[in-house]
């Protein structure tokens, strides 16, 4: 099926043809010839956000909650070094985006044009791969190649630069049937010999965990389910980083909570003390290992991930598998069944014993109170009051993200959609109109900090004209409260510029917008409060005012080990410990 | 603009130096890629962006009527770091294949250089006994100068460049290494 067309309709026709169907964008200058193609279009709905970030983290919310390409449609110059924080975004916890970009016409590059600027040298560092299009006749290739890079391996950003010029260009348009990479053929099968290995290293273990990540995420909902059967043949624990949350169930009998930084006691104790991790798509990312060398000593590593140059990057493993988890895992499950494999249930039985006693230590409590919210009960009470709907969960990044991983259970894969990588603050919002657009009836959800939401505010503006009810739930301190935290342990409670003096009355922001606010200060009122923001068919800001200066616990301070905790004050037998005082100096180093 | 942005530099993160147990070792990579605009400051960028060393990087095509190139690099760090130069630049979508010719084992590297000298009389003589002797071939001659062909391993050069010094060198151009594996088999 080869046509004649220009290089604009080649875009929209490309977009079409990989099943398309929602895009985010900004126009200019640089690609009013898509947008012509675009105009009145019916098949590919567009999404005008009100700043180029908003677009790719929209997008990003898209392809994570649908399990498809995002995609974002953005001018030269300023559109694509305004993109440029979301496609990092999008590389560090591997999105699967195509990110078009106008550029000048191809006489006018490198002689500095308006708006012109070098998108793919700027952007070669922040994407998987980008391509500048010189010729109309390489454009359909590159479109349909672009996608399946994106998605294909491990997932990431792909960015298509295309000239003004290339866009008016008639060519002729071939579909993606015929592209094969040449190339990029990344492996997903794992080898059977070492998949065989790791299961007789399963079956021989006596304190195994699993320690789960995103990669389990984005290898589809199968390879959640395959990882849940396997929880249950084996009955080992199973502990997740931020960005796998969902693919286990926070209410299944083998669930430790999230590990890492702010991870659970249970979590990072059966980290440290196992004899056996089992490490499925997840990447040994600093906030999940705290100090190195005192990073599980005493255990045997197998690690299952799509990309090679993951596998003893940080943490030498003694068993690297390279392969789709969704893969993977069903060798395992395959291979525990079809050999008879058991666990050593003695051991385990004393194993969970062991874990069970951590456990008691409730390192998720915290003191409640009548008289001021507290954050972490307002996130409880949102999950209550929320889980028997359909509902998504996007974060802004700060204390509000941990509690919200803390406290709210996630139950289902592509429930979750937060900044782990990067830590962007201002995705949380545009990453909801991202999740409504692909889910219009569920109820989304953007838990956000007041410091946060301010970063991409203006897309309250999208909401409204796409009459999207996305719900902002800002749990509002007044303080840029992990930035306050640090600084109460690390800088002797000098708040150097963490405190915000001006905030806006988010009830009439919400109002200017066209939308509704809801503000709730007293714990009695709260129920109330989140039901009538649940209720209303709007975009909704609550604002919760919370206490002020609480912390977020439990904390692997920087530089220590899984067993050298903080936990949460006032609770139990712990006692205060002195904040000032348990990170060392090299320990203040670390970010 | 985020909520922690890094303390400077220095000393060093705990979390890497940590991971500091081997000593850096010299590896020479062979790395075959499609030659389209940008792999070279993909490759490159790859390394400064992660804080990898190039020591010596040749690139030029090597198969015309498949655009591919081949880019040969002399680099050093420990072996964990090697094996992950090794995995990212695979990762490269552009990228073909990599291979490490120094884990592999036996291969031919070689260098050229051309070196201009400078000097009359005896100074003059000397310079073109030792280029003989380093089997050099005059390339340019003026009465009183002359520059010298040389092919070699990079510490033949060295050498050879070392001993130029005190009759009269002008200046070195290098192309850096190109490498082969020995015996039958591509890479």
């Amino acid at each position: 099926m080869s046509r004649q067309m220009t290089g604009a309709e080649m875009v929209v026709t490309a977009l079409e043809d990989q099943g398309v169907d929602t895009i985010f964008g900004y126009p200019g200058g640089a690609v009013l010839p898509i947008y012509d193609a675009l105009f009145g279009h019916q098949s590919v709905k567009h999404v005008l956000v009100r700043h180029e970030q908003g677009a790719g983290h929209a997008a990003e919310g898209y392809a994570r909650s649908s399990g498809k390409v995002g995609v974002l449609l953005v001018t030269s110059g300023p559109g694509a070094t305004n993109a440029v924080t979301a496609l990092t975004d999008a590389l560090l916890d591997s999105i699967p985006l195509v990110c078009i970009t106008g550029q000048v016409p191809t006489h006018l590059i490198g002689s500095d044009a308006f708006q012109e600027c070098d998108t793919t040298g700027i952007t070669r560092h922040c994407t998987k791969h980008n391509y500048l299009v010189r010729r109309v006749e390489d454009l359909p290739r590159i479109l349909h190649e672009a996608f399946w890079v994106a998605s294909h391996g491990r997932p990431g950003p792909v960015v298509i630069d295309i000239p003004k010029d290339v866009q008016f260009a008639t060519g002729t348009y071939v579909g993606p049937q015929n592209i094969v990479h040449k190339t990029y053929q990344p492996r997903v099968k794992g080898e059977m010999d070492r998949i065989r290995h790791a299961v007789a290293l399963m079956a021989a273990a006596k304190r195994p965990v699993f320690y789960t990540g995103g990669g389990v995420i984005n290898a589809g909902p199968e390879a959640s389910a395959l990882l849940r059967e396997l929880v249950g043949l084996t009955n080992f624990p199973i502990t997740s980083t931020l960005m796998g949350l969902g693919s286990y169930p926070a209410s299944g009998e083998n669930w430790l909570g999230m590990l890492g930084m702010h991870g659970t006691y249970e979590a990072n104790h059966a980290m440290h003390d196992c004899d056996l991790m089992i490490a499925v798509g997840a990447r040994f990312d600093d906030r999940i290992t705290g100090r190195l060398d005192a990073f599980s000593p005493g255990s045997t590593k197998i690690h299952i991930d799509i990309d090679p140059s993951s596998i003893n990057k940080v943490v030498k493993v003694d068993l690297g598998i390279v392969g789709d988890c969704a893969f993977v895992l069903e060798d395992m499950v395959r291979l525990w069944r079809s050999e008879g494999h058991g666990a050593d249930r003695a051991a385990l039985a004393e194993w969970w014993g062991r874990i069970d006693g951590w456990r008691k230590r409730n390192s998720l409590g915290f003191a409640n109170s009548t008289s001021v919210i507290k954050p972490q009960h307002a996130i409880r009470r949102l999950h209550e009051l929320t889980k028997d709907r359909d509902t998504y969960i996007t974060t802004e990044v700060g204390q509000h993200q941990m509690w919200a991983a803390q406290h709210y259970g996630f139950e289902k894969p592509n429930r979750w959609m937060t900044s782990g990588g990067l830590g962007t603050m201002g995705y949380g919002l545009p990453a909801a109109i991202g999740v409504q657009m692909a889910h219009p009836d569920a109820l989304v959800i953007d838990v956000a900090g007041e410091a946060s939401i301010l970063m991409n505010m203006q897309e309250m503006s999208t909401a409204l004209q796409y009459r999207l009810p996305v719900k902002i739930f800002i749990l509002n301190n007044s303080y840029m409260g992990m930035v306050r935290q640090w600084q109460e342990l690390l800088h002797g409670s000098r708040y150097s510029e963490s405190y915000s003096e001006a905030l806006p009355d988010f009830v009439k922001l919400a109002e200017a917008y066209g939308g509704v606010g809801i503000r709730c200060e007293d714990p009695a009122e709260l129920d109330a409060a989140i039901l009538r923001m649940i209720d209303t068919p709007k975009a909704v800001i609550f604002d919760c005012v919370v206490e002020r200066e609480e912390n977020c616990f439990p904390m692997i301070p920087s530089g220590k080990a899984h067993n050298e905790m903080l936990l949460p004050t006032g609770i139990d037998d712990w006692g205060a410990p002195d904040l000032g005082a348990v990170i060392d100096e090299k320990g203040k180093m670390l970010v | 603009m985020n909520a922690l942005t890094p303390a400077p530099a220095s000393p060093p993160s705990p979390y890497s130096s940590a991971l500091v147990t081997s000593k850096a070792e010299s590896h020479t990579l062979s790395v075959l890629v499609d030659n389209e605009p940008g792999v070279l400051a993909r490759v490159v960028g790859l390394f400064s962006g992660r804080g990898y060393n190039i020591e010596s990087l040749t690139v030029a095509e090597v198969a015309h009527a498949d655009h591919q190139s081949r880019i040969t690099i002399l680099t050093s760090g420990t072996p964990e770091a090697i094996e992950q130069i090794r995995h990212q630049l695979e990762r490269l979508v552009p990228v073909h294949r990599v291979t490490d010719l120094t884990a592999q084992g036996n291969f031919v590297e070689r260098e050229l250089a051309m070196v201009k000298v400078r000097g009359r009389g005896e100074n003059r003589m000397e310079a073109l006994r030792l280029s003989e002797a380093f089997r050099g071939r005059v390339v340019d001659a003026t009465t009183e100068s002359f520059t010298f062909e040389l092919t070699g391993a990079p510490s033949k050069i060295d050498h050879f460049v070392e001993l130029m010094r005190p009759v009269g060198l002008v200046e070195v151009s290098r192309t850096g290494v190109a490498a082969i594996s020995r015996g039958p088999d591509g890479m």
